[in-house]
């Protein structure tokens, strides 16, 4: 029953966007740092992204319903985006971090915090679990509780791991 | 009965009130800010997520953070400005300007005061279905003003009736608070609410059921689980149903202004269904046919903090205005360019809509 239109209709992106909200390979593959990835396909009134972005890559909504456009060889992959967007959809990721793996910056509200080290599940647009991730870094860019986790899971689910889930550790 | 005096009275003390407080203060009027509750904030003070709209709303601070930059602001620029918290107004008698009040749960207190800015807020929706009377059935509102307001965890699994921007949210909140969502049902064919707070609530794996109603609550003396049913192109149930195991039915069906107040006065009225339900007649200043009262927020007809926000000052600034106070009213056309930027996408379509049916010209003085 559920064709790509009544996905997307749910909140699930489509294949289509994907491809279209993807970085330009040729910028992307050797960007230390990552490039930011905002899958946001609807015209809403909301400018944080844009009036965060220290970089200037994010460009300056001319209407505040504008969705955002990205200049990826200005962006530094700082994740102050992930941190700032009110809808959790900025995501930055760094395809360079080994060579199998890309480092995943992404935005994180819930309860416990994971730590560096800790496992956790890495989940894609249905919270299907993806792959097991590491948590390489956890930073609060704004200091505003809401945490940007740094985690290395495997390079080929680069398009698909959008967010993490904690997992219970045995004590 | 105790009686205080004022030139303005401002009913609510959420976002649009505390701003229209803020405005008419430090235009140099005397207000006093009557607020039901126990504390000053609204909607605000519940609101752990982060807002939407442009910085001069304050997008991306979180609404309880909105509130405290409101009182603040309330606090230096208000030295006119009395707030009467646990101060519910309850009738106005328009022979002698005087509002009547019930301050905590014994005593009553009259307001006279020459202007009144009706900030009331809003109210949630309930829908028909069986057993919707039994505990564990919630307003979304509720439980979020249960675990985020008075730290109380509702329940352990919940089931959302609605995808618009409260459901979703509210969603949000209850996996924040470690409560499993299992499933939101909703009975258009997609989300009402912003696409990207369903994709937030979607990657933690929460299903959400498009042309779902909820038919039944389960259970003798609390909720025990909810049955579903899938709805055609005109809502009528195809047959197929579902069991969902829940323990807590958290309704987002709606909100509808309260506009008690603005009908006891007179205020021209019309029933807009783009505004959520009966919203006062008014004009660009925001006042209504009752030429002493003005109306902000979702008692307006319903929208959002970033508009009440806005539509609360050019209340208390027009409001303090009318009593010839020195208000610059250069502010209005700023405040309308604010909002036409807020309503100007296909989000604001309805709202756009909605205003176009009870905006009037000027009234007659
Ligand atoms: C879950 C949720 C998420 C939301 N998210 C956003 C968002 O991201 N961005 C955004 O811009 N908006 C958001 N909103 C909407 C926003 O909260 C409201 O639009 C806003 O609070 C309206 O402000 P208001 O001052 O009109 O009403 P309220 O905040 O409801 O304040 C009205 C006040 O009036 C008081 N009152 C009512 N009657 C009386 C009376 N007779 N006497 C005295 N006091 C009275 C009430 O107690 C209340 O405190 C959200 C709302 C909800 C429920």
């Amino acid at each position: 029953m559920d064709n790509d239109g009544t996905l997307f209709s749910s909140g699930v992106l489509t294949e289509g966007l994907i491809r279209e909200m993807r970085p330009p390979e040729s910028l992307w593959k050797d960007k230390k740092g990552g490039l930011a990835v905002v899958e946001c396909p609807q015209r809403i009134p909301c400018d944080p992204c844009a009036s965060n972005c220290p970089a200037g890559a994010i460009k300056p909504f001319a209407d505040i319903n504008d969705t955002p456009v990205i200049d990826h060889s200005r962006c530094t992959g700082c994740a102050i985006c992930a941190a700032a967007c009110p809808g959790l959809a900025c995501f930055v990721i760094d395809l360079t971090f080994s060579h199998d793996k890309a480092l995943f910056k992404l935005p994180y509200e819930l309860l416990p915090v994971p730590s560096r080290g800790d496992a956790v599940d890495c989940l894609g647009r249905t919270g299907e679990v993806l792959a097991s991730g590491r948590v390489e870094a956890v930073t609060e860019p704004k200091r505003d509780r809401t945490r940007v986790i740094h985690v290395s899971a495997p390079k080929d689910l680069a398009d698909h791991i959008r967010a993490v889930r904690a997992v219970k550790r045995d004590v | 009965m105790r009686e205080f005096t004022t030139d303005i009275l401002v009913i609510g003390g959420g976002a649009a009130g505390l701003s229209a407080a803020a405005e008419a203060a430090s235009a140099g009027a005397g207000v006093i800010i009557a607020e039901s509750d126990l504390h000053l904030g609204g909607q605000l003070v519940k609101q752990t997520h982060k807002f939407f709209g442009s910085r001069d709303e304050y997008a991306g601070t979180r609404g309880y953070k909105i509130a405290g930059i409101l009182m603040a602001e309330l606090d230096e620029k208000g030295k006119n400005a009395l707030s009467m918290t646990s101060t519910t107004v309850t009738g106005y008698y328009p022979e002698d300007g005087m509002f009547t009040a019930m301050r905590g749960e014994e005593s009553y207190i009259g307001i006279r005061a020459q202007r009144c800015v009706v900030a009331s807020g809003a109210q949630e929706r309930i829908i028909p279905f069986v057993n919707n009377d039994i505990p564990g059935v919630y307003g979304a509102g509720a439980v979020q003003t249960l675990m985020n307001l008075y730290g109380v965890r509702p329940g352990n699994r919940a089931l959302m009736i609605g995808a618009g921007n409260i459901g979703l949210i509210v969603s949000y909140q209850l996996m924040q608070a470690g409560v499993e969502v299992a499933a939101v049902a909703e009975a258009m064919p997609k989300v009402g609410g912003y696409w990207v707070h369903a994709a937030k609530i979607r990657r933690l794996g929460v299903p959400i059921l498009l042309r779902h109603s909820i038919k039944e609550a389960l259970g003798e003396r609390a909720v025990e689980g909810a049955v579903i049913a899938e709805l055609d192109d005109k809502f009528a149930p195809t047959g197929a149903e579902k069991r969902i195991e829940c323990d807590i039915i958290c309704l987002a069906v709606g909100l509808s202004p309260t506009t008690e107040i603005l009908s006891h006065a007179g205020c021209r009225m019309s029933y807009v269904p783009q505004l959520c339900g009966f919203a006062p007649l008014r004009d660009r200043t925001m006042r209504t046919s009752n030429p002493s009262f003005w109306c902000a927020g979702d008692a307006s007809g319903i929208e959002e903090a970033s508009a009440a926000m806005i539509e609360g000052r050019i209340a208390g600034l027009c409001a303090a205005r009318s009593l010839g106070f020195d208000a610059d009213m250069e502010k209005l056309d700023e405040y309308w360019s604010r909002l036409d930027h807020l309503r100007a996408g296909e989000a604001g379509e309805k709202i756009r809509a909605g205003i176009a049916k009870v905006l009037r010209g000027r009234w007659e003085d």
